[in-house]
């Protein structure tokens, strides 16, 4: 089994979000860029098939020379091959057609991407790709199993969760629950030496124009102070959330 | 030019966002028509309330359970017919997981978590949130059809009667439609869902054990509220994994949010941070939720809970 994993180079959580460029362009300065959580769970489940079904794991990014760390990190992980297809992210749509162009040349029987990234938040990649090359397609997944060419996955719904079948190629919307976070890989010593020699292909960027532009940033209005309340006297508590907040 | 709506049924009912983007494609198509799309639905005249003027409604036996890509293909289906140039979809899982294939489908330009009503139509442009709600992007759609998600309760529901016809619609669909089957849902019947709730009441590791979780559920109760909880509790396997809200679990865009036992790590607030009003009960004045919290409560929950919930009780009871 071929599995090809998205990786996205986001902003770590903690990372204050601020904007140049008259509020155009996102602040990266003093920024600590880690891969996008909801693909290292997805890219930690990809080796547990190459350890257990003996898969190979190609990770593979969008973006300038500024994300190969994050995709070094994913082969101290323990990823086989790395491809950064050589041209800024800038909408949804055109990641997905570089990644489909990526996808379809491999051959990949399972294509892993995070549901969503946590700095644009689109979480439209996934899908987009999945309709390009016209393979199934499972998102929020938070489960999955392949016997031979056959897939089971859980997919978490609204309250709850269903399990879906389907057949390779899969593409896959991942989450946390594909693996737990106890299980995340932090790279060793090892690892991180073995990266170095590990094959990263950069490679040239389809013509592709966006559908979506991103404008200007703006950053939600500073929040006033909390307003605390005696546990002695809830009702105050009550005719807040009612008549200031109106919540209920 | 008419804007487009999937309005999401459950066994039949119409869910809140269904309203919510039929209240909403009503704003933006100003005198434009609103027609809506909606699978197996019992009374699709309902949708009339929101300024929907035309239902296709579509009655098939193979479309009873969510199915992303047949659904998307007769949306895509839908909007081909009717000519629509603007289609609005909720951000429901369900939603979320088929409005990138339909975008493919229609050659659309899609925009997520979208928060307000078109800030221009020429060029198209919505405000939607972006690095998990620490900053909102201005997004143009440059496309000639344009599918708009629009983030749970960033619109409401805005009343504006009217008498729909409503249509019998019968998508072609193809064999490619159904190659991902549902073999069985969990999901627990007659309670709130986080996503469709207008309160959640949450609680965290201060709780102490999975036992101690009836006077969160008593609250949910008297507010007709969702439960949620933080990562750590389900982690644990004190509380089911669909609860989880924060930055890897659900989001969290209710209008009041009630946080006991939660210290505010900043995943966590990541995921609530697009609730309207929060509220958190801690013993801890450290704790870091009371930076981001509205109002709050500083003392023990287990006895601050039981007669908060008391009051609640009263005060439902008198404004019923």
């Amino acid at each position: 089994m071929k599995i090809l994993v998205c990786i996205s180079h986001v902003p770590d959580t903690t990372s204050k979000i601020n904007f140049t460029d008259g509020d155009s362009k996102f602040d990266t300065n003093g920024v600590n860029f880690v891969i996008n959580p909801n693909d290292e769970f997805g890219l930690t489940r990809a080796m547990w098939f190459k350890e257990k079904q003996g898969a190979s794991v190609d990770v593979v990014n969008v973006g300038g020379a500024e994300t190969e760390p994050t995709l070094r990190k994913a082969l101290a992980i323990g990823a086989d091959n790395a491809i950064r297809v050589d041209t800024p992210a800038t909408d949804g749509f055109q990641v997905a057609k570089q990644l489909a162009k990526v996808a379809k040349e491999g051959e990949y029987d399972l294509i892993i991407a995070g549901r969503e990234s946590i700095d644009y938040n689109g979480g439209m990649v996934p899908g987009m790709l999945a309709a390009l090359l016209d393979a199934n397609f499972i998102n929020t997944c938070i489960s999955l199993e392949i016997e031979g060419d056959k897939a089971t996955a859980i997919r978490e719904i609204d309250g709850g969760k269903e399990t879906l079948t389907a057949s390779l190629p899969l593409v896959i919307g991942g989450q946390k629950g594909l693996v737990e976070e106890s299980d995340l890989k932090i790279p060793n010593m090892r690892g991180i030496m073995q990266a170095r020699k590990k094959p990263l292909n950069v490679v040239a960027a389809e013509e592709v124009s966006t559908r979506t532009e991103a404008a200007k940033f703006e950053k939600p209005a500073p929040k006033g102070a909390v307003k605390l309340v005696d546990p002695e006297n809830l009702d105050e508590l009550i005719d807040l959330l009612h008549n200031e907040a109106k919540a209920i | 030019m008419s804007v487009l709506v999937y309005t999401e049924t459950e066994d039949g009912k119409f869910k809140k966002a269904a309203f919510e983007v039929a209240s909403y494609a009503k704003e933006v198509a100003g005198g434009d028509d609103v027609v809506a799309v909606s699978f197996n639905a019992t009374d699709a005249s309902e949708l009339g309330q929101y300024g929907v003027s035309k239902v296709l409604n579509i009655q098939n036996d193979k479309l009873s359970k969510f199915n992303a890509e047949a659904y998307a293909d007769a949306l895509k289906q839908a909007a081909e017919k009717e000519g629509s140039k603007i289609v609005v979809v909720s951000q429901s899982a369900n939603s979320k997981y088929l409005a990138p294939l339909l975008a493919v489908h229609l050659n659309a330009g899609y925009v997520s978590n979208v928060m307000a009503v078109p800030e221009s139509t020429e060029p198209f442009t919505v405000k939607r949130s972006a690095f998990t709600n620490k900053a909102f992007n201005f997004t143009k759609i440059t496309t000639d059809v344009k599918i708009v998600g629009l983030s749970q309760n960033a619109f409401g529901l805005k009343e504006n009667q009217g008498d729909p016809t409503v249509e019998d619609f019968s998508p072609e669909l193809k064999e490619g439609d159904f190659t991902v089957n549902v073999e069985s849902v969990d999901k627990a019947k007659d309670k709130v869902t986080i996503a469709d709730a207008e309160i959640v009441v949450s609680g965290g590791r201060g709780l102490k054990g999975p036992e101690n979780w009836g006077m969160i559920e008593e609250m949910a109760d008297i507010l007709g509220a969702a439960t949620a909880c933080s990562k750590p509790v389900s982690d644990m396997g004190w509380r089911p994994h669909s609860e989880h809200v924060g930055q890897t679990g659900k989001p969290v865009a209710s209008n009041l949010y009630i946080a006991v036992g939660i210290s505010g790590a900043i995943q966590h607030l990541a995921g609530i941070n697009a609730a309207k009003t929060k509220v958190v009960i801690n013993n801890d004045p450290e704790a870091p939720f009371f930076k981001a919290a509205d109002y709050g409560v500083v003392g023990d929950a287990f006895e601050i809970v039981p007669k908060l919930n008391e009051k609640l009780k009263e005060f439902k009871a008198k404004n019923a």
